[in-house]
């Protein structure tokens, strides 16, 4: 029963993860129909914030919310500086603009930091458990999905009640329309960057907190975990987004946990043969759009 | 109120517009007609700021208002109801007349609007929490308009609102934009039903590839377009079978 329990716990803990990753992606997708591959290295950014001021005499949870502060003002400023300029030019040219920003952003790291990995600090309760029936559960995890719930919820809020935030689903189904109600684009795209730099850098406290430190390549796992989640969800749908997330982790986790040992370093074999078969049977993603948050060229 | 002077654009290489020339009075209900592919909803475009002009000037009040930003032009009081009406179908009837409203700050305006359009439009209060997308197409288009109307516009532009709607519907449209011209309204209307528009019009532009080639009113259109060439009865053909989808 507990083993049932701290499997579950696992999953929604990963999956909380991969759910706010794709989440962000998506946002940009939606609104840009653009992958940003350049939305990985704000998990870095976050990560060599949390180094920099370790050893500094601020709080953990304060040095937490800096580096959530720095993935936002980074993906701002990536849309503004890297994208802003292209945006009319061709959607090509911006998904190459990405992979240049994500190079840049890495090669920064390496030659201002360095190749090597970084200790980041964590606060003491990530590296605590608590005791249910048999089962070790951490405490990094319960967080980890707390959070999540409560980023989630006020999100929906959001998109569901402020103006701001209906505007920014109107505008991932039809930009043109939505400007010319008066919606200035420059706004909804800095507010869709500056969301999903919020999420990466949460996503980055937890993600980081699993191996406490920091590499410039660190953020490409949890860009094609995004990636791959928001394929599996659909992505044109937030609801999808942030279901192929729980479902990718519960993918993930049910492998490891129940595949014979010699089958485990074939995981991501059996992770990617799943995405195979939902791409083949629901191409269009585990929730389909078709009541609405369609988009149109 | 309203004024296009030697207007030209293009997509790509393609030019769309050769020199567009055209004026819309205060309280004017113009309609700019001709056959599909004319360049009649480019030229809107170029109005709503969608669509730069390459050359050509766009005059709206006195002020010029060429090459500006959709979000801006519809602070200067231009409003469009969009072909294919454009809503917003994962939002509910409310949320996309709440972002009609975007330019207007105030909240209790707002709510008096609202009640306004629910007036003039029951059928969308009642379905005021759903989504607008799952609602029948003339359903979609008095949403349409109701959208346009709450940013309090001071010229209304229709894009071929009766496309696609039944033949019922598209008298309803019509009367409803008849309508809001008695109340006042400035309106430019493009259709290619030219035989509605013409009915409902004070004045009218016949534009045919990128160009005006005649105006007038309703009744000197009539009599020039049946005169001089036979490609409007072929448009008028179209626009007719066009209506019926």
């Amino acid at each position: 029963m507990s083993e049932v329990f701290g499997f579950i716990v696992s999953a929604l803990s990963l999956g909380s993860m991969y759910a706010l990753m794709a989440l962000g992606l998506v946002l940009i997708y939606g609104i840009l129909k653009l992958v940003n591959f350049a939305y990985g290295e704000l998990i870095m950014v976050a990560g060599y914030t949390l180094y920099l001021l370790n050893g500094s005499p601020l709080p953990w949870l304060v040095m937490g919310l800096c580096a959530i502060l720095a993935a936002v003002v980074a993906s701002v400023a990536t849309e503004y500086i890297a994208f802003r300029p292209i945006r009319d030019k061709s959607l090509t040219a911006m998904l190459i603009t990405s992979f240049a920003v994500s190079t840049l952003f890495q090669n920064a790291a390496l030659l201002l930091i360095s190749p090597r990995s970084r200790v980041v600090p964590l606060p003491d309760l990530f590296s605590q458990s608590i005791a249910v029936g048999n089962v070790l559960i951490q405490w990094r995890d319960i967080i980890a999905v707390v959070v999540t719930f409560v980023l989630l919820g006020a999100l929906t809020l959001l998109l569901n009640r402020t103006v701001l935030g209906i505007a920014l689903r109107a505008a991932a189904d039809n930009m043109r329309m939505t400007r010319m109600l008066g919606v200035p684009a420059n706004l909804l795209i800095s507010m869709a960057f500056a969301i999903s730099g919020l999420l990466a850098g949460t996503v980055a406290l937890f993600w980081l907190g699993r191996t406490a430190s920091v590499t410039p390549g660190i953020g490409l796992e949890p860009l094609i975990v995004a990636f791959v989640a928001t394929v599996l969800g659909g992505l044109n749908s937030l609801v999808g987004a942030v279901v192929g997330g729980y479902v990718l982790a519960l993918m993930t986790v049910g492998i490891n946990t129940f595949l014979p040992q010699d089958f485990v370093d074939y995981r991501q074999a059996f992770t990617f043969a799943l995405v195979i078969l939902v791409l083949l049977f629901r191409p269009e993603g585990l929730i389909s759009s078709k009541t609405g948050t369609g988009n149109r060229p | 109120m309203l004024e296009l002077r030697d207007i030209h654009a293009r997509y790509g290489a393609v030019r769309v517009l050769h020199g567009i020339s055209l004026d819309v009075e205060q309280g004017e209900l113009v309609a700019i007609v001709g056959a599909n592919g004319a360049g009649k909803s480019t030229t809107l475009s170029t109005v709503a700021g969608v669509v730069k002009p390459s050359a050509g000037e766009i005059v709206f009040k006195g002020e010029a208002i060429t090459g500006q930003a959709p979000e801006a032009i519809v602070r200067k009081g231009i409003a469009m109801v969009p072909e294919n009406r454009d809503i917003f179908s994962a939002l509910t009837v409310e949320q996309n007349l709440r972002l009609g409203a975007y330019i207007r700050g105030d909240r209790a305006e707002y709510l008096d609007d609202l009640a306004q359009m629910f007036d003039l439009f029951p059928i969308l209060a009642e379905r005021r929490s759903q989504a607008a997308g799952t609602m029948s197409g003339g359903e979609q288009q008095q949403l349409a308009i109701a959208r346009a109307l709450m940013s309090h516009p001071q010229l209304l532009i229709f894009d071929e609102p009766s496309l696609g709607l039944s033949p019922k519907l598209v008298e309803q449209v019509f009367a409803l934009v008849q309508k809001l011209h008695k109340e006042g309204m400035t309106i430019l209307l493009v259709e290619q039903n030219v035989a509605q528009a013409l009915n409902i019009a004070d004045r009218a532009y016949l534009i045919r590839m990128g160009k005006v080639e005649a105006e007038g009113t309703p009744q000197e259109l009539r009599r020039t377009v049946d005169v001089e060439s036979a490609y409007l009865g072929a448009a008028t053909a179209q626009a007719a079978s066009g209506g019926e989808l």
